[in-house]
């Protein structure tokens, strides 16, 4: 099998290339792409990726495949492979640091923004706060996010504004807290994100439901987001 | 928050909605003028000038005309914008973009005004 990696070492290197590597698939066996990953570093100690939990859950390895963003951990091989070729690249639009790894600070300091996490101006009661089954049922899809990064990423609203657009997963986000009825900073939340650019700039270009390896919409987060606003501001 | 100056209402939520609502009357007044023109050229015959001016006089048309001019600016500087500020950026342009981003939304700000003069003009000094 043909497989074109990125390669680029920022000490070393002028210019990022793509370099072609083989590789013998073993027959009649699918490997994952991070397996595939595991077998040119064999090859080549050199390339650099992240990983972590190798099962779709740690959210380290997400890359480009073939033009798509992905889990490798998750991802067959066969899924992403056309005519015994792959290409793997890293996350489109952020710095990358080395190889395959991207640097993340824009994509958490978006996330940051939107604190994620419960803010309630009540007193503490004596255990817990309460959720009916109902009002917990409001949460799924929402708190399954692992911030691989994939969909932000394959944004193009996001590529083009990191600095002032949320993107989807910081959005996803920020739903899951506006949809938890534990959460009492609704309208505080609202107005942080009423500008031009923190929710707005979405296009519903969907890209970011197309690539999410938890099978999450974004857009329709954003699309309640919006919602909110409109009912909050009229 | 971002805060933008050069955004139309320097709230998201209030360009989104100028957006939305200009362009449902933008679609009407297409409707009203292809409706016009369908009736009174239904045949063939053409619409002569006196047939127009009656249409386009009229103090409701007037109002009309006057909302979808005025509609075609709102939507069009907040479309503009966007564009702008997503593609006049120093990746493509290095240090100069937020000149020539500037350059390029006071040409779209003079044709809109100028779109705007030039039609409540045409539109209001129709004979009644």
């Amino acid at each position: 099998m043909q497989v074109s990696v990125y390669r680029y070492d920022p000490d070393v290197d002028e210019a990022p290339e793509m370099r072609d590597m083989s590789l013998e698939l073993p027959e009649g066996k699918d490997l994952m792409v991070l397996d595939l990953l595991e077998r040119l570093k064999e090859q080549d100690p050199s390339l650099s990726y992240r990983r972590s939990c190798r099962e779709g859950v740690c959210g380290s390895d997400g890359i480009n495949m073939n033009g798509l963003n992905g889990l490798a951990c998750i991802t067959p091989v066969s899924q992403v492979a056309k005519r015994g070729k792959l290409a793997l690249r890293p996350l489109p639009g952020l710095p990358v640091v080395r190889d395959l790894v991207v640097d993340m600070s824009q994509f958490f300091d978006q996330f940051e923004k939107v604190r994620p996490y419960l803010i309630n101006d009540q007193p503490p009661p004596a255990q817990e706060r309460l959720q009916s089954p109902e009002e917990r049922a409001e949460l799924d899809g929402l708190y399954e996010c692992i911030l691989c990064g994939c969909c932000s990423t394959a944004c193009p609203s996001f590529w083009w504004n990191p600095d002032k657009f949320v993107g989807p997963a910081g959005l996803l986000q920020a739903y899951r807290f506006l949809a938890d009825s534990r959460d009492t900073a609704g309208a505080e939340r609202l107005r942080d994100l009423e500008d031009p650019f923190s929710v707005f700039r979405c296009r519903g270009i969907m890209n970011c439901v197309n690539v999410c390896p938890k099978g999450l919409n974004p857009t329709q987060a954003i699309g309640k987001i919006r919602g909110l606003l409109v009912r909050q501001g009229t | 928050m971002v805060t933008q100056v050069t955004a139309l209402a320097r709230s998201g939520l209030a360009d989104f909605l100028i957006q939305r609502l200009s362009a449902v009357v933008l679609a009407l007044y297409t409707l009203c003028l292809l409706s016009f023109f369908l009736v009174n050229d239904g045949v063939g015959e053409g619409i002569d000038h006196r047939q127009l001016v009656e249409f386009f006089g009229s103090a409701s048309m007037r109002a009309f005309s006057a909302l979808a001019v005025l509609s075609t600016a709102a939507h069009g500087w907040i479309g503009l914008w966007t564009v702008a500020t997503d593609y006049i950026r120093p990746h493509y342009f290095g240090a100069r973009a937020t000149v020539i981003r500037m350059a390029f939304q006071v040409g779209c700000g003079l044709l809109l005004f100028i779109y705007v003069w030039w039609g409540m003009r045409l539109f209001w000094m129709l004979p009644g």
